[in-house]
C-alpha cells in the first residue's frame, strides 16, 4: 500500500495561523484585530495568489502603520477584481490611477503627507504602491526607478505571478523560461518562453542601493509579515517582490496555490532573501531542497515539458536556473541537508 | 510690485504666491525656467510648507501630481510639447478623477521634425483631454491667469493648463505687476478638496466604472467645464476689482462692434494683429480681433455674440489640423453655425515662424477684398515644398523629407522673420 507520509510543523513559516504560538510570535493574519485591508467579498479568482498576498501585506503593513495608510494601486486583476463599484473590497484609502504610474502617484502622495505633516494637519502616515508584475516590472519600470532613485517614502509591493493575467495570460518580462503563455505558445522550435530573457526587478532594485528589497512568497506567511513589517519600520525607498501563484494562468488547480509557491522557494527557482542598501543581509534557506520537476509539473504552462517525450533537456536547463540560484543566494543550509 | 522680468520667472513668482505645497517637473525648453525658479525659491525656504519633486520624466510629473493632488495638496507642475504628449495618459487621468492640478503649458510645436520654437500644437493636441485650457496673451496675463487657475480649478475641480506662447512670452523680459502675498491670499482661499486620501475618512479612488454609469460620469466631467464657463468671467471679474486690471475671461474684443472683418487668434499673436488692426483701421479698413482667453471651455456664446455682425471671420491659428486644416478654426465654425459668415482658416506661426504685421496686413487686405482662400498657410515657401513634391514624384528612394527640405533652403536657422 503506497502511503505519502506526513509532517507537521507546528512554528514557523509553514504554518499560517500559528495559534499553538505565544501572542507576541503570532501572526498579524491569525489575529482578530486583523483590517482586513482587502476584505472579502472581491472577485478574485478561486486560490488566488495575488489576493493572499495583497491581503497578508497590507494587513502587515497596516498594523505597522498603526492604520495610518494610504495605497496607490497599478492596474490589474488586483485593482479590477477589487473594484467593480460599490463593491470596493478596500478598506483603506486606495487609489488606482493608471498602469504605469503607480511608484509615481505614491511619491506623489508621500510628498502631499510629509507637506500636511509639517503643517500639522494630518498626523504620519505612510504610503505603500502596489502592482502586478508587468504593471511592476515592464510598463511602470520607468516610474519605479525614479521613486528608487530619488529614495521617496513608499514602500513598493510587487505581486509576480509571471504574466499578464488580467488580459489573458500573456508573456511579461518576469515569465520564466519555457513557461506557456498566449504569447509564448507551445509551438515551434523553443516551445514556451525562450530562455535567455526576462529581468529579476529585485536584483535591479538592489542596484539603486535603496534601504530596503526583499523577497517573499505566499506560503511563507511569517517571512513576508516580518519583511512588510522591517520594511515599514524603515524611510525611504523600499521594495518587496512577493510570488504569487495563479491558477488561471499557471493552469494549476486552486487548492495548489500555497503549495507550489513553496516548491518555487524550496527547488531555488524563486531566491527568497533580502537587502539592505544593496547587499544580501538575510536569505530564507531551503528546508527540503525539491527537483524543479516537482513544481514543473503541477503547472499546465510547463505541460509541453511532460508529453510523450520529456523535454528533458529543457528541464535540465530550469534545474540549472534554479541551481544557479541556490549557488548564488547560498540557499541551501549544508547541515540541514 | 512692478518689475522688468522674464515671462518665466514672473509665472515662478506667481505660482510662489499661490501657496502651492508639491511641485513637481522634468525639464523640457521652454518651460524650464519656470521650474528652475521655483525649484530654487523651494530650496532656499522661500515658499513654505512645500515639496520640490525632479522627477525622471513628465509621464511621472502628471503621476506625481495626480498622487499628490489626491491626497489634498496644491499641486502644480509645467510642461511643453513632447513632454505633453508624453504625459497623455495622466493627462487625461487627472482630469477623470477631477484633479484640480495647475499646469503651465510653455507652448511648444510637436516633432517630427524636432522644433523646439513656439506653436500651439501641443496644447491644442489636448482639446478633448478634459482640462481647462487658458491662453495667455501677455506675460502679465500668464502671472495673472496662474492666480485664477488655481482658484478655478479648485472651485470645480478640474485641472487647469495655463498656456503661454513658449520663447515669446517665457523668455521676454517686460515689466509686469507682481501682487503681494496678502493680495493673493485674500483671492485665492486655502485648498479645501472635495475628495482626499485620508486614513480618517478612508475612500477608493480610481475605482473600475462600466456601462452602467461611464456616460454620466463622463457627462458630469462636460457639466463641470460648463460650470466654468459661467465661472470663468466671475473670476475675471473678481479678480479686476482684487488687482485692478483686466485677465482672463473668456474672449476679449477689439474693435469688434462694427468690424466686417474680425481676426480670431489666441495668445502672444494678438498683439501684432492688434497692430496691423490698428494700421488698418487707420487706413479706413472695418477690422476688429477676437482674441480667445478660454479654449476650454469653449465660449460658443461669446463667440457667437462677437461674430454675428461682421461679414467675414479669419481664424488665424498656430495649429495645424492634418487633414483638414485648422483646430481652433472647427471651434469657431461650430460657433458660427446657422451665420450667413464667410470663414478663413489661416495656418501661421508653425515651429516659431515669425507672425509679422507685414504679411498680416497683406493677408487681411486680401480677405477685405473677398479673395482669400478657405485655408491659407502663411508665408509658406512654395518653391521648397514643390521642390519636394517634385522629387518625390520623380524618386522613389527620396529620402528623409525634412532633411531633403533644409538642403534645399540651404541657411540654418535664418528665416524667424
Amino acid at each position: 500500500m503506497s502511503f505519502q507520509p506526513l509532517h507537521f510543523y507546528q512554528t514557523g513559516t509553514f504554518t499560517i495561523g500559528n495559534r499553538l504560538l505565544g501572542e507576541e510570535d503570532r501572526t498579524v493574519q491569525s489575529d482578530i484585530r486583523r483590517t482586513n485591508s482587502l476584505n472579502s467579498g472581491h472577485r478574485a479568482c478561486q486560490g488566488c495568489g495575488e489576493a493572499l498576498g495583497a491581503r497578508f501585506a497590507i494587513d502587515a503593513a497596516m498594523n505597522a502603520a498603526r492604520g495610518r495608510l494610504i495605497a496607490a494601486n497599478a492596474t490589474g486583476c488586483l485593482e479590477v477584481f477589487s473594484t467593480p463599484y460599490p463593491e470596493t473590497s478596500w478598506q483603506i484609502p486606495w487609489i488606482h490611477s493608471l498602469f504605469g504610474n503607480t511608484a509615481a502617484v505614491a511619491t506623489g502622495i508621500a510628498a502631499a503627507i510629509k507637506v500636511k505633516r509639517q503643517k500639522g494637519e494630518m498626523a504620519d502616515v505612510r504610503v505603500v504602491a502596489q502592482g502586478g508584475d508587468g504593471g511592476t516590472t515592464d510598463i511602470g519600470f520607468g516610474c519605479l526607478s525614479g521613486m528608487f532613485e530619488r529614495n521617496d517614502d513608499v514602500l513598493y509591493i510587487c505581486y509576480d505571478n509571471g504574466g499578464y493575467m488580467n488580459t489573458g495570460v500573456q508573456r511579461s518580462s518576469a515569465t520564466p523560461p519555457a513557461a506557456r503563455t498566449a504569447t509564448t505558445m507551445p509551438v515551434g522550435p523553443e516551445p514556451g518562453n525562450v530562455f535567455g530573457q526576462g529581468k529579476f526587478v529585485p536584483a535591479i532594485a538592489m542596484a539603486h542601493e535603496i534601504p530596503y528589497v526583499a523577497t517573499a512568497t505566499v506560503a511563507g506567511l511569517h517571512d513576508l509579515e516580518y519583511k512588510v513589517t522591517k520594511a515599514m519600520g524603515m524611510r525611504g525607498a523600499r521594495y518587496i517582490h512577493i510570488l504569487v501563484p495563479c491558477p488561471l494562468g499557471w493552469g494549476a488547480a486552486s487548492q495548489d496555490t500555497i503549495k507550489l509557491a513553496r516548491l518555487a522557494k524550496e527547488t531555488g527557482i524563486f531566491p527568497v532573501f533580502e537587502a539592505e542598501h544593496g547587499e544580501v543581509t538575510g536569505v530564507l534557506k531551503i528546508r527540503r531542497q525539491q527537483p524543479v520537476e516537482e513544481y514543473l509539473r503541477l503547472q499546465k504552462r510547463y505541460a509541453h515539458l511532460f508529453g510523450k517525450a520529456p523535454a528533458v533537456a529543457t528541464i535540465a536547463r530550469l534545474q540549472a536556473a534554479a541551481d544557479k540560484n541556490i549557488r548564488k543566494y547560498g540557499l541551501l543550509d549544508q547541515e540541514a541537508n | 510690485m512692478l518689475k522688468q522680468t522674464e515671462g518665466s520667472h514672473a509665472v515662478a513668482e506667481a505660482v510662489a504666491l499661490c501657496r502651492p505645497e508639491v511641485i513637481c517637473a522634468y525639464p523640457i525648453s521652454p518651460q524650464t525656467h519656470i521650474v528652475e525658479g521655483l525649484g530654487e525659491m523651494v530650496k532656499a525656504g522661500e515658499v513654505e510648507n512645500c515639496e520640490f519633486i525632479n522627477v525622471e520624466s513628465e509621464f511621472a510629473a502628471m503621476s506625481v501630481a495626480i498622487g499628490s493632488s489626491a491626497t489634498g495638496a496644491r499641486t502644480y507642475t509645467a510642461t511643453a510639447s513632447q513632454g505633453l504628449l508624453f504625459m497623455v495618459e495622466a493627462v487625461f487621468n487627472a482630469s477623470g478623477l477631477g484633479l484640480p492640478i495647475v499646469m503651465t503649458v510653455a507652448n511648444r510645436a510637436i516633432g517630427a521634425p524636432i522644433n523646439i520654437w513656439n506653436d500651439h500644437s501641443d496644447s491644442l493636441s489636448q482639446r478633448d483631454c478634459g482640462w481647462i485650457q487658458l491662453f495667455a496673451e501677455t506675460n502679465q496675463e500668464a502671472l495673472d491667469l496662474h492666480i485664477q487657475a488655481f482658484k478655478l480649478a479648485e472651485e470645480v475641480s478640474l485641472p487647469v493648463m495655463v498656456c503661454m506662447d513658449g520663447f515669446i512670452l517665457t523668455h521676454a523680459y517686460e515689466r509686469v505687476d507682481v501682487p503681494t502675498q496678502e493680495q493673493v491670499d485674500a483671492f485665492l482661499p486655502p485648498y479645501e478638496p472635495r475628495q482626499a486620501l485620508d486614513p480618517r475618512e478612508p475612500v477608493s479612488i480610481g475605482a473600475m466604472v462600466g456601462p452602467e454609469a461611464f456616460a454620466e460620469v463622463r457627462y458630469l466631467a462636460h457639466a463641470k467645464q460648463m460650470q466654468a464657463l459661467g465661472l470663468i468671467p466671475k473670476m475675471a471679474e473678481q479678480f479686476r476689482t482684487a488687482f485692478g486690471r483686466e485677465s482672463g475671461g473668456l474672449t476679449r474684443s477689439y474693435l469688434t462692434e462694427d468690424a466686417e472683418t474680425i481676426v480670431v487668434a489666441m495668445g502672444s499673436v494678438l498683439g501684432t494683429i492688434k497692430d496691423t488692426v490698428d494700421e488698418m483701421r487707420a487706413a479706413g479698413e472695418k477690422i476688429g480681433v477676437l482674441g480667445i482667453t478660454s479654449y476650454r471651455p469653449f465660449p460658443i456664446d461669446s463667440v457667437r455674440a462677437a461674430l454675428q455682425n461682421a461679414q467675414r471671420v479669419v481664424v488665424l491659428e498656430k495649429s495645424l489640423a492634418v487633414g483638414i486644416g485648422g483646430i481652433l478654426s472647427t471651434d469657431v465654425r461650430m460657433a458660427m453655425s446657422g451665420l450667413q459668415l464667410h470663414g478663413h482658416t489661416v495656418v501661421a506661426g508653425l515651429g516659431g515662424r515669425a507672425i509679422t504685421r507685414k504679411s498680416l496686413r497683406a493677408l487681411f487686405a486680401k480677405a477685405a477684398r473677398g479673395e482669400l482662400e478657405h485655408l491659407t498657410f502663411l508665408d509658406l515657401d512654395w518653391n521648397v515644398v514643390n521642390k519636394q513634391l517634385e522629387r518625390e514624384r520623380t524618386t522613389r528612394r527620396s529620402g528623409p523629407a525634412a532633411e531633403s527640405m533644409l538642403r534645399d533652403v540651404g541657411v540654418i536657422a535664418a528665416r524667424i522673420g
